[in-house]
């Protein structure tokens, strides 16, 4: 008897629990807890999408002359932005994707921001390349397609690769993201108060009842495009650091460079995610759901990977001066004390310096700490993507040819007013929509209670 | 909890979603459609032009040669307009007082020229020289069509990027003696077959046809 009741009174603290996971996460975009904070927020990034909406103006209006782009220093702000902003988004599918395949249940409090993020990175990343087209009304010409000149795209440019890699990790970005909050949509339209807000989410839920059926449907969906979103953050992030390697410039031929490159993606993607959970869980009051345990592994995964970086950059020096070649040691030379060596420093200095402060846990379960070296990573990666293309390029292989760069006007504007590009969805998002994965969360108190062997042990 | 949806909600759902898919395919397939139409390429489209010349007459009745009127086509990028004085060499004697005439009596007193509206035009950004392609033996009729044919001028060919490149990646076939390029019925070579001239002339003349597909030789 009392046996029994125990287990009812087990039973009733759990959904209890369950029910306080859900009444939270939902709770937000039903009765936002800080609207002015929202606001103050959300009318910036409008201001910085009014800028991105003026510098785009001038660009269709003058061409990408307005840049301060210059032959030899043809790939600027443009395609530095790109590769930084993409490998941003890396981070969500890696968090989101693999840590789901890998049955690792501390990331359902941080998958569904980090694929929001991922998502509209992937968007600023892509307008970058169509931008920075001399005609961008013309973009469709990268698309094999039928068409009346009987030419194929270019498989061999850089920009052809782009296209479909940024289209596919977009797709499936977008797929996944969407696929998994569909759960977590019907349970907002369930408690919504309002009809236009339930037609909303019930429309986004798409007649979501939550039967066995649609949950085993669910789960194989979920479960397949994690599955093809993983390979996708490799294969992307190396065919971008193919657009460097590929190209006989000094300085963009050593073989690091995929592995490189995926590795810097994804530590600055996690310096983001850092920074975005420590925001959110301090601005919604979510430290309940994104636990001191997700700092501290976040802040593992960030220095994990920025060590990973630091190799990079040491088997980049190293190549170059095993190999030996003349105008790659001028180029060096060039990076490390030449007009840009701010880029070069900066990018070792913030990236690695206060990365060292990881290894301490009580610095990784301290929000400000995380998200002032998220931060710091943030921006050295921003140095090192620029750091690797304007040194290549402005001090190529003979002398003559050999001009500076400056970025002009309309490239910061226009830098300036991506970040607004960034930021206003992810608002929109977060003021909306359920920002952390409410079915999941509670999936991991489940088995964390399985686990201790209190719940339904023979049930 | 009172339903949100009605129970038809689910198939409204699928058949927006079908229909908008329904409409994107059918967009491109009229888009598609539409782009080799010839209401977009204007081939067999006639022009209102001031004065209805004739080619049918001219070319096809009187025989007169393409190079009469068209002078600078063995010389220059552009075949040229003839200027009104080469319509007078005949119709100072002939038709002399024909109303259809006479905008070229008024363009030679006034001495203006007629405004004619071009039929075989390429856009600004194509670089097209006719003395290369008439010097190389392509025949005026493989372009413009059997002007001796027409009563009006009209647009034989649709004049797009893939109906260049045919010719220019294989432009052997499409070649004949260069005496012979204002030939509108020219079909010696069609009934014995000149398999081997395009090739040789080709070879001859230093044709490289993975050189003529090359982006610059026509956007330059």
């Amino acid at each position: 008897m009392t046996d029994a009741t125990d287990t009812q009174r087990a039973d009733t603290q759990r959904a209890a629990a369950y029910a306080h996971v859900t009444a939270e996460v939902t709770g937000i975009p039903l009765h936002y807890p800080r609207p002015r904070a929202w606001w103050l927020c959300f009318l910036p990034a409008c201001g910085l999408l009014a800028v991105f909406f003026t510098a785009l103006g001038v660009l269709l209006w003058n061409g990408v002359g307005v840049w301060g782009l210059n032959i030899p220093v043809n790939w600027g702000f443009d395609i530095v932005n790109y590769i930084w902003f993409l490998g941003i988004g890396h981070a969500g599918t890696l968090i989101s994707a693999m840590l789901l395949l890998l049955n690792v249940h501390w990331r359902n409090s941080l998958n569904r921001f980090a694929e929001a993020m991922t998502l509209f990175a992937v968007v600023c990343a892509g307008l970058y390349p169509l931008m920075h087209l001399g005609r961008p009304w013309l973009f469709y010409w990268v698309a094999p397609y039928p068409n009346s000149m009987t030419l194929w795209p270019q498989f061999k440019s850089p920009l052809t690769w782009d296209f479909f890699a940024v289209l596919t990790y977009l797709t499936v970005s977008a797929l996944f993201w969407y696929i998994g909050i569909v759960p977590d949509l019907a349970a907002t339209r369930d408690r919504a108060r309002g009809r236009l807000a339930q037609v909303l989410y019930g429309l986004g839920a798409l007649g979501w009842r939550g039967s066995a059926h649609h949950w085993a449907r669910w789960g194989q969906a979920y479960r397949l495009t994690a599955a093809i979103a993983v390979p996708l953050v490799v294969s992307v992030h190396s065919e971008i650091s193919l657009l460097l390697a590929a190209g006989p410039v000094p300085g963009w031929s050593s073989t690091v460079f995929p592995p490189y490159f995926v590795l810097g993606a994804a530590f600055s993607g996690f310096a983001v995610v850092s920074m975005i959970a420590v925001v959110l869980r301090g601005a919604l009051g979510l430290q309940d759901l994104v636990r001191p345990l997700h700092l501290d592994m976040l802040g593992r995964l960030l220095l994990a990977t920025g060590l990973m970086t630091a190799y990079g950059y040491a088997a980049e020096v190293f190549d170059t001066l095993y190999g030996g070649e003349k105008p790659e040691l001028s180029l060096l030379a060039d990076r490390l004390t030449g007009p840009f060596a701010w880029s070069y420093w900066g990018a070792v200095i913030a990236n690695f310096a206060p990365l060292q402060l990881l290894w301490w846990r009580g610095v990784r379960r301290h929000p400000l700490a995380l998200f002032l070296i998220g931060f710091s990573a943030m921006v050295g990666m921003w140095c090192e993507r620029f750091m690797l293309l304007a040194t290549s390029l402005h001090h190529s292989w003979v002398p003559s040819s050999w001009r500076p760069y400056t970025p002009s006007f309309w490239e910061v504007a226009l830098f300036a007013g991506m970040l607004g590009v960034f930021l206003v969805p992810f608002l929109v998002f977060v003021r909306f929509l359920p920002v952390i994965s409410a079915f999941e969360v509670k999936e991991a108190l489940f088995e964390e209670s399985e686990e201790k062997g209190g719940g339904h042990a023979g049930a | 909890m009172p339903q949100i949806f009605t129970a038809s909600a689910d198939t409204w759902l699928r058949a927006g979603v079908l229909l908008a898919a329904l409409g994107v395919l059918v967009t491109g397939l009229l888009w598609g459609g539409a782009i080799g139409s010839s209401y977009i390429t204007a081939v067999g489209w006639v022009r209102d032009q001031p004065v209805p010349f004739s080619h049918k007459h001219h070319v096809g009745d009187v025989g007169i040669d393409c190079r009469y009127c068209h002078t600078t086509v063995e010389t220059g990028p552009h075949a040229g307009f003839p200027a009104t004085h080469t319509c007078m060499t005949c119709h100072s004697q002939l038709w002399t007082s024909a109303p259809a005439l006479a905008p070229v009596r008024e363009s030679l007193a006034t001495g203006t020229p007629i405004r004619w509206q071009r039929v075989a035009r390429l856009p600004d950004y194509v670089y097209f020289n006719h003395s290369i392609h008439v010097a190389r033996g392509v025949p005026c009729v493989t372009c413009h069509g059997r002007v001796d044919q027409m009563p009006l001028m009209m647009r034989a060919q649709p004049f797009q990027m893939r109906w260049c490149l045919d010719c220019h990646r294989d432009p052997g076939p499409h070649l004949r003696p260069p005496d012979q390029i204002t030939r509108m019925d020219w079909r010696a070579w069609d009934r014995e077959g000149h398999a081997d001239y395009g090739p040789n002339q080709a070879a001859l003349f230093g044709i490289k046809p993975e050189r003529m597909t090359d982006c610059t030789l026509c956007h330059r």
